[in-house]
């Protein structure tokens, strides 16, 4: 009786721990969310949006060459990431055999494990030493690289979840192995393909520090993509770590508004997902 | 006669020609392969790049780059000893905290929330997975570190302050403040896998336990647990991987310091802030190249890990689905 007690004695408790582990972090995202609102929206203005940074110790100014170059940035990621994790994913699942798919999933993954750090080191042996300065292109290319394992293994996992009956049918009506794919296997699993190009976007748009020795920074307007180049990130960073109070107010404002634009992301793509697949039961 | 012989074959072969235009299979194959071939060729490239651009530096240090525990770039003596115990250090901190939390939190959504509830919970957790990591580190420098400086530090002072864990002046920075900041960015990690491979392991072993009179937690814990350690071994590796080459939230509470220290409280540096604060003030080809190396020892560090993570979360996942 006694070590029955004990027992159901344990199991609560162990029970309502699990439950605590829980709600602690769950909370974790409104204490941030709550933090950057509380802090940041009384600087999200008209101006934030339209002028540039002043010099340290003028009080007000803006972002806009920082939201404007992160969009550039994220343009060049996407013109090289997406192509490339697309038709790579149409081969991993449609076009290869065993062993080659293999081999180039194991190095997506691989290529998705590097530290961000790393990846911008890499960058800047292969654009920044031989173009002899920080550009646009170089930190493209290294939000690129960060991009593409995401949409390589979205693309493959979605197209492999097309039924096989699909292929059947297409490929029995006489239509070719690639108009197959164009016209009926990449529709059925375009949601799926959709979410992860606008995760593999969400989780590049907010990534600093393969920026840090590529894009660099830049307090006015970059005037050609052979310049360096603002972005919000690397325009937190570098508020946040400033000793001047009014630079400190604009990086919580970047803060929630980069958090804003990540979150919509990432929202939207499990939307756009949930839309499919209900559909597709439908 | 002759003239058709020697046309038809010139004709299939056009036809055979402009058959492949048409269905374009082969030019797709093609095509599609070399852009898959890409990631495989960049990820090479990358690895050959950290090797060539780190070469002076191994040749001048060999071994001794990675025992060594003085970084003076004016004497041109590098050794990253530091950085590698600060990376090793912040990232157990990390764990020690992150661990019992997010497996708790994954037990808890697998085994006790409504299916519901546990999907809205994931996702939540796993959007704070997608919280940009220079946000993080915002919220470390105006939050947490004063909160550290002028309430947590001084408290573990008085309380365990005769461990030499607990020891030196309390500034708010250090290995301490940047291993919460990362345990906190790695529990999502950790939840979202264990979850996947809590619920992968088949509902006849609850039944089975639960028959046998174990209470929900015996069953949980000595039963379901066991059966997906290997999924949460995994996810643990993930976690610390990430956590090692985690860079600027680190970088910005982190406390710079090249020197290698006891206490948890001090500020110190990790293999990743370092190259960040540093990479674009390097001058001289043996300083660069040193930073580069760092590069490469980081980039070991987490490739074995992620190597290891992804072995055993294939096991588990592949296991699980597979029992009748």
């Amino acid at each position: 009786m006694n070590r029955t007690a004990r027992r159901n004695i344990v199991n609560t408790v162990m029970l309502s721990v699990t439950g605590i582990c829980t709600v602690i972090t769950v909370s974790v995202l409104f204490l941030i969310l709550g933090y950057l609102v509380v802090n940041g929206w009384r600087s999200v203005d008209w101006n934030f949006f339209t002028k540039l940074p002043l010099a340290p110790g003028e009080t007000g100014g803006g972002m806009a060459n920082a939201i404007v170059g992160s969009g550039i940035l994220i343009l060049i990621a996407s013109a090289i990431g997406i192509p490339v994790g697309f038709l790579g994913g149409i081969y991993l699942a449609e076009f290869g055999g065993k062993a080659v798919p293999m081999l180039i999933r194991y190095t997506a993954d691989l290529l998705n494990g590097v530290p961000s750090i790393v990846i911008g080191i890499f960058a800047w042996t292969v654009v920044v030493v031989p173009m002899h300065h920080f550009s646009a292109w170089a930190g493209g290319f290294a939000l690129s690289l960060m991009m593409i394992p995401i949409g390589l293994r979205a693309t493959e996992q979605f197209l492999r979840g097309v039924p096989n009956t699909l292929r059947e049918g297409s490929l029995a009506l006489g239509a070719s192995k690639t108009r197959t794919i164009i016209s009926v296997i990449v529709p059925a699993a375009k949601q799926g393909i959709l979410t992860g190009m606008i995760l593999g976007v969400a989780r590049v748009a907010g990534e600093t520090a393969p920026l840090l020795f590529t894009a660099l920074n830049n307090q006015y307007w970059a005037n050609s993509l052979n310049e360096p180049i603002a972005s919000l990130p690397s325009m937190i960073y570098y508020r946040a770590i400033s000793p001047y109070d009014d630079w400190h107010r604009q990086a919580w404002a970047a803060g929630l508004v980069l958090l804003v634009l990540v979150l919509i992301a990432n929202i939207a793509s499990r939307w756009v997902l949930s839309r499919g697949t209900s559909a597709q039961r439908g | 006669m002759g003239t058709v012989v020697a046309t038809a074959p010139e004709q299939t072969r056009a036809r055979k020609f402009t058959n492949i235009w048409r269905d374009g299979d082969q030019i797709a194959h093609l095509v599609t392969f070399l852009f898959a071939a890409s990631v495989f060729l960049v990820t090479v490239f990358l690895v050959y790049e950290l090797w060539i651009h780190s070469g002076p530096s191994r040749a001048k240090f060999g071994f001794g780059f990675i025992t060594g525990r003085i970084w003076d770039p004016v004497a041109e003596q590098f050794g990253a000893l530091p950085f590698i115990y600060g990376t090793v250090l912040t990232s157990l901190i990390a764990l020690v905290i992150s661990v019992p939390l997010g497996v708790g939190a994954a037990i808890f959504l697998s085994e006790l929330a409504p299916p519901q509830l546990s999907n809205a919970c994931t996702f939540l957790v796993e959007l704070l997975a997608a919280v940009p990591s220079v946000i993080f580190g915002l919220l470390a420098i105006f939050t947490l570190v004063p909160i550290m400086r002028q309430y947590v530090e001084p408290f573990l002072k008085h309380t365990l302050g005769f461990l030499p864990l607990f020891q030196g002046p309390a500034y708010g920075v250090g290995y301490l403040t940047a291993g919460l900041i990362l345990a906190v960015m790695t529990f999502p990690f950790i939840i979202s896998i264990s979850r996947e491979a809590l619920l992968a392991v088949p509902r006849e072993q609850r039944e089975a336990a639960l028959a046998l009179g174990a209470t929900k937690w015996e069953s949980t814990w000595q039963v379901v647990v066991p059966f997906a350690r290997l999924g949460i071994i995994g996810s643990v590796f993930l976690a610390l991987a990430r956590a090692l080459g985690e860079t600027m939230a680190v970088t910005m509470v982190i406390g710079n310091d090249t020197s290698i220290h006891t206490s948890l409280l001090s500020p110190g540096y990790t293999i990743a802030a370092f190259i960040a604060n540093n990479f674009t003030e390097a001058t001289g080809d043996i300083y660069l190249s040193a930073l580069v190396e760092l590069g490469l020892v980081l980039f070991a560090l987490t490739m074995v890990l992620n190597g290891a993570a992804q072995l055993l979360i294939m096991a588990t996942t592949g296991k699980g689905s597979k029992q009748p």
